[in-house]
C-alpha cells in the first residue's frame, strides 16, 4: 500500500476507478460502464470533482450516500436522468433542514462506485473517499452503518418521471423490503439516499479510502499491461491480496431465485496447477471458493475472477465456459468479521454450510503463496 | 483447387456462387444444388474492392465452364462496412432520435464516440420524451410536436435517421410511430433504422449500432449495386444475398436496410464453411492464414458467440460476434534465431503477402513458418530450396508453433475432453497431424476456400430477445413463445418454413427484478 490519497476526480481517475470497482465488485455489483459514462459526462461539463478523506470532515458535517437500487440490466437500458441523481439529495436536505457537505458511494464495488459523481459535480460538493461495504453486496442492510446501529432513515428515492419518496424505516432490513418494492413500481431501477451520517459517524463506521483503493487497482491493471508486467501479480503485491487459483472454467450453472442469480462454477487447474479443481459459489457476487470440499476463501472476504491475459475482472454474468482466470482474494474490512458482520453477510446468511475462516488463515494453512 | 468435369452434369443443375472479401484475398466458390464444391478461386483484394469481386467471378465462370444462366444464387461476404467505420470513409450523416426523456439524460447520445467518427456521422442527435419500462408499460407518451420539431431541423442535413427508444425490444410501438412521422417530415424515401430491429437490451450499445447502421447505408448500397452489376455483366441472373456476422444470409433488399449486420462475417464464413466441408457440427475450427491463426468454436453447426461487449471502430455495440481467438501464427510468420543466446523465436510479425518473394524456400532472405513446414516435409513445394535450412532450428520453431496452437485450442475448449479440430486456410499446412488435447484433426477438401464456401451455403435466420416474467407463465411457455417468434423472423428473412430449425436458445435470469424475470434469446435458421 502506498500513502497516495485521491484528492481530485478527473477523467483518467474515473477510468481507473471503473476497473478497480469491477474487481472490488467481486463478480457482481453491476457493470460500472454507465456510472463511468455519467461521471465522465459530468466532469466534461463541470470540471474535476474534489475528493475529501474522512479525516478532513468536520464531526457535524452531513454526509449522504447516493446510489442506484434495482436491476443493472434495467439501468443499462433506462439510463438515469440528470435530475434523478440530485433529487434524493434535495429531499433529504429538506427533511433534515440542512445542506449536504459531501456525497459518498454506499458501495465501492461495481456500478455504484461512480454513481455519486454526477450529483457531486452538479451540486459542486465534494465526494468522500470512503464507502460502507468496501466491496459489493446485494442488499441494503449489508453496510457497516447497519452493523454499528446507525439509523438508515430518512431514506429518499427518485425515479426519472419526477416522483420522489421519503421513507422512515426501523432498520436496514425493513429499508431493503420497502425500497425494493418501490423500485419495482419505479420501473426496476431508482436512485436512493439512505444512511445520512455525520462526519463523526463516517470516521467511526465507514470504510476509509476505498475510492483510492479502486483507483490504485485500476491504475496497476492498466499500467502493468502497458509495461508488459503481469498485472495480477503486480496488483496482489501492492494490495495484500492472495492468488487462490489459476484455472479454466469447465462448468457453470446459474438459476434464478427470489430475483437473484445464484449458481456455481467449476474450474480446472492449468499450467503448474493442473489436476486441481476449484468450485466457486455465487449469488450475484462470488461468495465461496472451495477445493476438495475445503474453503479457499469465504464471504465476506473478497473473491474476484480476473482474466489471465488482460487482468480485467470477470462478472458472474459474463463468466463462460473456457474462460482462463486467476481467482484472487482480499481480506474484507475487520467490521465484517465481527459476530454481527458475519450474521449479516457471512456464509450462513447466503445459505452455505462452510464456516467463516479469514482468508489469511486459510492461506497460511495451505502454506499458500503471497 | 479442383475442377470437376462439368460435362457430366445435367444441364438442369442449379449453381450458387459464394464470395468472401477479406483484407488480403478475395475468395470465391461455386457450389451445385447439393452444395458440393465445384470450383474455387483466390485473387488479391483490390483497392477498389469491386474489381477483385469481378475478377473472381470471371475466373470462376471461365475455369469451371458452367453456364452463367444456371447460377441462381449469389452470396457475398465482405469487409466493406468494417473498413468504412475503421477508416471513417464514405459514412453518411445520420439524424438520431432517442426516445428517452425524462430518463437517460445523464448520458447523451454519442458520449463515448471519438471526435473523428462523430464528425463523420453527424451532430443531429436529440432526446425526445417517451420510452417504456422493462415490462412494456409506458414511461411517458410521445410528444409529437416535439418530435416533428427535431425532424424539421434534420431536413437537408442527414442521409438517414436512426430511432432508438428505451426498452424498444420489449415494446416497439413508439419507434414505429416516430418512423411514420419521420417519413412525413423527411419524405418516404428517407432511410430509417429502428434500433429494436438490430440490437438487444442495452440502450447505448443499441443506439450506437443504429447510428452506425444508418451511416453505412451508402456503403452497402454501393456494394450491392457493384455485386449485382458484376453478376449481370457475366449473364448471371441470380438471387443476391449478403452474409451476416451470425453465419446466416440476408436478401440484398434486407442488407440494404441493415448493413451493420455484415460486420465481421469473415471468420463466421470460415467456421460455417469448415462445418460443411467436414460434415462436423461440433468442433473447433482453426483457420490459419498468412498472418494469424483464428480459432472459433463450431456449436450445433454455427459459431459460438462472444459474450463480451464488441467495439467497432472504438464504439461499443452489443452485437453478437463470433467468439474468435487470434494468435500471431500464419504461413508468413517470421522465425528468428538468436545464435548468441541460442534462442529461436516465432512471430508475431509476418511477411504477409510477400511470402513468395521473401520466404527462404522461394529464394528470399527471411525464414518463415512456411519454410519450416516444407523443410519438415509437411508440404511439398516444387522447386523449394530446403537444403540450406537448418533442420534443428526448424524443429525448434515447429515445437514453439505447435505449443502456441495447442494452448490456443485448449483456451477455446469447453471441457477437458479432447475435441475434433477442423483445419482450414492456406496456412493449415503448417500444422502437424497430432496435437495435444485433440481427438482428431480433419483437413477437408477445399480447405483454403472454406470462407467462400461458408458464404455460399445459404441459411437465413431470425432471432428474438425478450424478457419474460416466470410468475405469469411457465419456463416452457416462455421458451415456446420466443421460439415461435424467432421462426417467424426467419421466415420473414426468406427461409423456407419447413426447413427452419432453432439453432440457438439461451436464457439468462435477470437479477433484482421481481417475478423471476428471464431474458430469453432464440435464433432460428432455415434454407433458402
Amino acid at each position: 500500500m502506498t500513502n497516495f490519497k485521491l484528492t481530485e476526480l478527473n477523467e483518467q481517475a474515473v477510468q481507473y476507478i471503473a476497473v478497480g470497482a469491477a474487481v472490488l465488485g467481486t463478480g457482481g455489483g453491476g457493470d460500472p460502464h454507465i456510472g463511468k459514462l455519467m461521471a465522465l459526462q459530468a466532469i466534461r461539463k463541470y470540471g474535476p470533482v474534489r475528493v475529501v478523506s474522512p479525516e478532513e470532515l468536520e464531526d457535524d458535517a452531513l454526509v449522504v450516500p447516493l446510489s442506484m437500487i434495482g436491476a443493472p440490466t434495467v439501468m443499462n437500458e433506462k439510463i438515469p436522468s440528470v435530475e434523478q441523481m440530485t433529487k434524493p439529495l434535495e429531499l433529504i436536505e429538506k427533511e433534515l433542514g440542512r445542506k449536504v457537505s459531501a456525497i459518498m458511494p454506499i458501495e465501492v464495488g461495481g456500478g455504484n462506485s461512480l454513481v455519486p459523481v454526477i450529483a457531486a459535480a452538479e451540486r459542486g460538493i465534494p465526494l468522500l473517499d470512503a464507502d460502507a461495504m468496501g466491496r459489493a453486496f446485494p442488499e441494503s442492510q449489508m453496510v457497516t452503518f447497519y452493523l454499528d446501529g446507525i439509523d438508515c432513515s430518512p431514506i429518499t428515492m427518485a425515479d426519472e418521471r419526477g416522483n420522489g419518496v421519503l421513507m422512515h424505516a426501523i432498520d436496514g432490513v425493513w429499508e431493503e423490503r420497502m425500497a425494493r418494492a418501490i423500485t419495482i413500481q419505479m420501473g426496476g431501477s431508482a436512485s436512493i439516499c439512505d444512511y445520512p451520517v455525520t462526519g463523526a459517524q463516517v470516521k467511526a463506521s465507514a470504510i476509509p479510502h476505498t475510492l483510492t483503493l479502486a483507483y490504485e487497482i485500476g491504475k496497476i491493471l492498466y499500467e502493468s499491461k502497458d509495461q508488459k508486467q503481469n498485472p495480477i501479480e503486480e496488483m496482489l503485491k501492492h494490495l495484500n491480496g492472495y492468488a487462490l487459483f489459476h484455472g479454466k472454467a469447465v462448468d457453470i450453472r446459474r438459476r434464478t431465485e427470489g430475483g437473484f442469480t445464484r449458481g456455481e462454477a467449476v474450474f480446472e487447474g492449468t499450467d503448474e496447477q493442473k489436476g486441481r479443481t476449484m468450485r466457486l459459489f455465487f449469488q450475484n457476487e462470488f461468495l465461496l471458493a472451495t477445493e476438495d470440499g475445503e474453503s479457499l476463501a469465504v464471504t465476506p472476504d473478497l473473491i474476484s475472477l480476473l482474466d489471465q491475459d488482460t487482468g480485467m475482472p470477470i462478472t458472474t454474468e459474463n463468466l463462460k465456459y473456457g474462460a482462463r482466470v486467476t481467482a484472487v482474494g482480499f481480506p474484507c474490512d475487520p467490521k465484517w468479521r465481527t459476530p454481527k458482520g458475519l450474521e449479516t453477510v457471512g456464509p450462513q446468511y447466503f445459505g452455505y454450510d462452510a464456516p467463516y475462516v479469514p482468508i489469511e488463515q486459510l492461506t497460511a494453512e495451505k502454506g499458500g503463496a503471497q | 483447387m479442383s475442377l470437376t468435369n462439368t460435362k457430366m452434369m445435367s444441364s438442369e443443375e442449379i449453381y450458387r456462387i459464394g464470395i468472401d472479401v477479406g483484407g488480403t484475398n478475395t475468395d470465391a466458390a461455386l457450389l451445385d444444388s447439393k452444395l458440393h464444391t465445384i470450383h474455387t478461386v483466390k485473387v488479391h483484394t483490390t483497392r477498389d474492392v469491386n474489381e477483385g469481386i469481378v475478377e473472381s467471378i470471371r475466373r470462376l465462370i471461365e475455369e469451371s465452364g458452367v453456364n452463367p444462366a444456371q447460377v441462381r444464387y449469389a452470396m457475398l461476404g465482405t469487409t466493406h462496412c468494417t473498413n468504412a467505420i475503421v477508416e471513417r470513409k464514405h459514412l453518411g450523416k445520420v439524424g438520431l432520435i432517442r426516445i428517452g426523456a425524462p430518463a437517460t439524460t445523464s448520458v447523451p447520445p454519442l458520449a463515448d464516440w471519438d471526435e473523428t467518427l462523430k464528425a463523420a456521422v453527424g451532430q443531429h442527435a436529440y432526446i425526445v420524451h417517451g420510452g417504456y419500462e422493462y415490462d412494456g408499460r409506458t414511461i411517458v407518451a410521445l410528444n409529437e410536436a416535439e418530435i416533428i420539431g427535431c425532424l424539421e431541423v434534420m431536413k437537408g442535413e442527414v442521409s438517414a435517421v436512426a430511432i432508438c427508444g428505451v426498452f424498444s425490444p420489449v415494446n416497439t410501438s413508439q419507434e414505429k410511430r416516430i418512423e411514420e412521422l419521420a417519413k412525413q417530415v423527411l419524405g418516404e424515401d428517407m432511410p430509417i433504422t429502428l434500433s429494436h430491429e438490430i440490437g438487444s437490451i442495452g440502450l447505448l450499445e443499441r443506439e450506437n449500432a443504429a447510428l452506425l447502421n444508418g451511416a453505412l447505408l451508402n456503403v452497402i448500397a454501393g456494394v450491392v449495386k457493384g455485386f449485382e452489376e458484376a453478376l449481370h455483366g457475366f449473364g448471371i441472373d441470380a438471387g443476391v444475398y449478403i452474409c451476416q456476422n451470425d453465419g446466416t444470409l440476408m436478401r440484398s433488399e434486407y442488407a440494404l436496410r441493415y448493413p451493420i449486420l455484415t460486420i465481421a462475417c469473415g471468420p463466421t464464413n470460415s467456421i460455417r464453411g469448415a462445418a460443411h466441408l467436414s460434415g462436423l457440427n461440433n468442433a473447433l475450427v482453426v483457420d490459419i492464414g498468412g498472418t494469424t491463426t483464428d480459432i472459433g468454436v463450431l456449436s450445433q453447426g454455427f459459431p459460438r458467440q462472444s459474450s463480451a461487449a464488441v467495439e467497432i471502430g472504438g464504439v461499443r455495440t452489443n452485437f453478437r460476434m463470433p467468439d474468435i481467438l487470434s494468435i500471431g501464427i500464419g504461413g508468413g510468420t517470421i522465425v528468428r534465431v538468436d545464435a548468441a543466446e541460442d534462442r529461436v523465436t516465432v512471430g508475431p510479425d509476418s511477411v504477409g503477402y510477400e511470402l513468395l518473394k521473401r520466404g527462404r524456400i522461394f529464394g528470399g532472405d527471411t525464414l518463415t513458418a512456411t519454410d519450416v513446414a516444407v523443410k519438415l516435409g509437411r508440404y511439398t513445394w516444387e522447386g523449394a530450396k530446403t537444403e540450406e535450412l537448418d533442420e534443428a532450428i526448424c524443429q525448434r520453431a515447429d515445437a514453439i508453433m505447435t505449443q502456441d496452437i495447442e494452448d490456443a485450442i485448449d483456451r477455446m475448449k469447453t471441457s477437458a475432453e479432447p475435441v475434433d479440430v477442423i483445419l482450414v486456410g492456406g496456412g493449415s499446412i503448417l500444422v502437424r497431424d497430432k496435437l495435444e488435447g485433440v481427438a482428431q484433426i480433419v483437413r477437408p477438401a477445399h480447405y483454403d476456400a472454406a470462407n467462400a464456401i461458408g458464404a455460399a451455403l445459404g441459411e437465413v435466420s431470425g432471432e428474438t430477445e425478450r424478457i419474460y416474467s416466470l410468475d405469469e407463465m411457465t419456463y416452457d411457455q416462455a421458451m415456446e413463445d420466443a421460439k415461435r417468434n424467432a421462426i417467424e423472423q426467419a421466415v420473414l428473412a426468406g427461409a423456407v418454413r419447413e426447413t427452419v430449425q432453432i439453432v440457438l436458445s439461451e436464457d439468462i435470469p435477470i437479477a433484482y427484478l421481481p417475478g423471476n424475470a428471464l431474458l430469453v434469446k432464440v435464433k432460428a435458421a432455415g434454407r433458402l
